[in-house]
């Protein structure tokens, strides 16, 4: 009787626990935060790019909840995985932040690989896809209709478009030479290159390729310097880059080279020598010289946040955190816009944001549905490493 | 251009030449090869880099004790790849080795991390200049072609002059005989792997001040080292530097002629067609088989 009674007591306070919990839980929704998931490098060779993203991201999500949060109070979470910029984990990452985590948006990282193997996941199941570095073109270009992959980044089409109006602009450029990584990521950018010059009905002097793990480039440079070409577009990591510049050096050969941001991305002055600073990369963002209002203010929310930031020096990668903090933005507003937290919502709420006074510009109807590429080619800035910091390039002439 | 191409080709071809001396000194010894080259090279560079960068000793210094414990890397490679299956009458020393190496450089990439960094020499920082032609090449290209080929002297001498290098070639021609005579074996054959790795460490130490370090350095040096050892007949010192040379050679010629689009495919190829014509190598001699 008494082990009965027992049970029976259990099984009423289990009853009250599981109605105070759930009435608990009811009570608290208006208040849960709004989870945003971000699948980059973590850890490994772009440690330091996911750091960056992860700070422009969380600067802004602050603004965000310290104003109020979105959707009527509730405040955003940033929910964090490392995909180690390998692909295959970066899906992993991305189906436990959908299925398990509950992510209303995800925020990619700086692999191309990585953006292009989530993709398909993000299209499938609705989840909004917003991509602060990577830059192959088909990663919002990805034939899916209805598409839920969106950008606030380079792209690689319109930097090779960029890069061919600079060398047009600042060198004089009429025979350029192209000196690319053989690798996907060169290759993409051989036809976009080739392309920009078909457009402008010209065409390079001679296309040169090199493994990542070549020392001696003198051989394919001594064939563009004998084509005649008076500028070289160079595409490739940090380290091949750096090789690229010793072997110019070893040939005595001054010719200007106009890059893709490969050497933004590691210790360039160390590696390449002193001739590293004669490279002109592209960015979209450089926290140096004049500053917006947005951008005085992130440098000094970045500098009270982390007591590594000195100046504008220490934000590095720039574009890491300046492309995250507006993401993170538009990404909100795209919330709000939607009403919920519901994936098709907010793809169609990215389309309703009007304006946003960001910090690598205003933006005005930054998406549309034939638009998912919130930055052009106009919004790129130049820039060259003088002693391990990257600031504005300076065309010597 | 020919003429860049000569100097590129020949700095190129002596850093696979050095590498392909360790291929050499073990196989001569033991009939095994040490597929761990590549690590063994990194390691030369990674270690080098954190004693003379990280922990700011003096250059000399870090060059020898990197060296010392590449010599030390090569002995554990023969205790732990090697010995235990070559004892068992089993290839899965090959298997081995290859693992090894590739425990050795993830290793490293947890350590030293992945990022790529710089190793100056003040012998690499202001180029000679060849000929009217603006060209230069830096006095430590000059010197790896010279270290390849005293190596190689040495080795050569070495084994066939000395009674420690004659005792080498007794315990390849015939183990029993050779242990008979009184000769150390077991000792012969980690010293044979101590000095592979120390040409593979030496090579890297050359070469990281042209390239950078990095904990994947090796991987493609070793691949090419190996295709330019068995391309020089496996059994010559000689043989096996200079097809270094000449692989090297090609490559660079190939790539200022053609274009980079076709180095790896005909290098390649032609590594193929030789050794279909003479498949010993070019410098190597036939094995006699006693029946």
């Amino acid at each position: 009787m008494t082990h009965l009674h027992f049970q029976a007591a259990r099984r009423t306070a289990l009853a009250c626990v599981a109605t105070l919990a759930f009435a608990g839980t009811c009570q608290a929704q208006p208040a849960d935060p709004v989870k945003i998931g971000l699948v980059t490098a973590l850890s490994g060779q772009s440690a330091l790019a996911g750091e960056a993203i992860t700070r422009g991201l969380q600067i802004a999500i602050d603004e965000v909840n310290a104003k109020g949060g979105i959707l009527g109070g509730r405040k955003l979470e940033l929910v964090r995985r490392d995909d180690e910029s390998n692909p295959a984990k970066g899906v992993v990452a991305a189906r436990e932040l959908i299925f398990k985590e509950k992510v209303a948006l995800i925020i990619g990282g700086l692999d191309t690989p990585v953006s292009m193997a989530i993709v398909p996941l993000m299209n499938q199941e609705k989840m909004p896809f917003m991509v602060p570095w990577a830059a192959g073109t088909a990663i919002t270009k990805n034939g899916a209709t209805p598409n839920y992959a969106f950008r606030v980044s380079a792209v690689d089409e319109l930097v090779d478009v960029g890069m061919l109006d600079y060398a047009q602009k600042n060198f004089k450029s009429t025979k350029p030479g192209m000196i690319l990584i053989n690798n996907p990521w060169g290759e993409s950018n051989e036809k976009g290159l080739k392309a920009a010059l078909t457009a402008k009905g010209m065409t390079a002097v001679g296309v040169e390729k090199f493994e990542g793990n070549d020392i001696d480039m003198v051989p394919q440079l001594s064939r563009l310097k004998a084509a005649g070409a008076d500028t070289l577009f160079l595409v490739a990591n940090v380290g091949p880059s750096a090789q690229v510049v010793k072997s110019l050096d070893r040939m005595g050969w001054k010719v200007p080279i106009v890059s893709h941001w490969g050497p933004a991305g590691g210790r360039f002055t160390e590696l390449a020598g002193p001739s590293g600073k004669d490279v002109h990369f592209v960015q979209t963002y450089s926290f140096f010289g004049k500053q917006s209002k947005v951008g005085d203010q992130v440098i000094k929310t970045m500098m009270t946040k982390y007591p590594g930031v000195k100046g504008p020096g220490d934000i590095t990668p720039a574009v890491g955190v300046a492309n995250a903090y507006d993401s993170m933005h538009l990404a909100a507003m795209a919330i709000n816009a939607a009403g919920s937290t519901n994936g098709d919502a907010i793809r169609q709420g990215f389309y309703k944001i009007e304006k946003y006074d960001g910090l690598i510009k205003s933006y005005v109807k930054p998406f549309t549905e034939a638009k998912h590429d919130a930055l052009s080619s106009a919004d790129y800035v130049w820039a060259q490493f003088i002693d391990n910091q990257i600031v504005p390039a300076v065309v010597t002439k | 251009m020919v003429l860049s191409a000569l100097i590129s080709g020949l700095g190129l071809g002596s850093m696979y030449g050095l590498m392909a001396l360790g291929f050499y000194v073990t196989y001569a010894v033991s009939g095994t090869v040490n597929f761990a080259q590549g690590s063994s090279m990194m390691l030369g560079a990674v270690l080098t880099f954190a004693f003379a960068k990280t922990l700011g000793w003096p250059m000399w210094l870090a060059i020898i004790l990197a060296l010392m414990l590449c010599a030390l890397y090569g002995l554990a490679v023969e205790f732990f790849a090697v010995r235990p299956f070559v004892n068992q009458g089993s290839d899965a020393w090959l298997m081995a080795t290859v693992a090894l190496g590739i425990v050795v450089d993830n290793l490293v990439l947890f350590t030293f991390g992945k990022e790529p960094r710089s190793l100056p020499s003040p012998l690499a920082q202001v180029p000679i200049k060849i000929g009217d032609l603006g060209l230069g090449v830096y006095p430590l290209q000059v010197l790896i072609p010279l270290v390849g080929l005293a190596l190689a002297a040495i080795l050569h001498t070495l084994s066939r002059r000395t009674r420690w290098g004659t005792g080498m070639l007794a315990v390849v021609q015939n183990k029993s005989s050779a242990r008979l005579m009184g000769i150390p074996i077991k000792r012969v054959i980690a010293v044979s792997f101590a000095l592979s790795a120390l040409f593979a460490g030496t090579a890297g130490v050359l070469i990281a001040p042209l390239f950078n370090v990095n904990a994947d350095m090796g991987t493609l040096f070793g691949l090419k080292a190996f295709a330019v050892a068995i391309l020089g007949g496996i059994t010559s010192a000689w043989g096996v530097m200079l097809a270094g040379l000449l692989f090297g050679l090609v490559e660079a010629l190939v790539t200022s002629t053609l274009g980079s689009g076709y180095t790896q495919i005909i290098t390649f190829a032609l590594v193929i067609a030789v050794l279909a014509w003479r498949p010993s190598g070019l410098f190597g001699r036939t094995e006699v088989k006693k029946v």
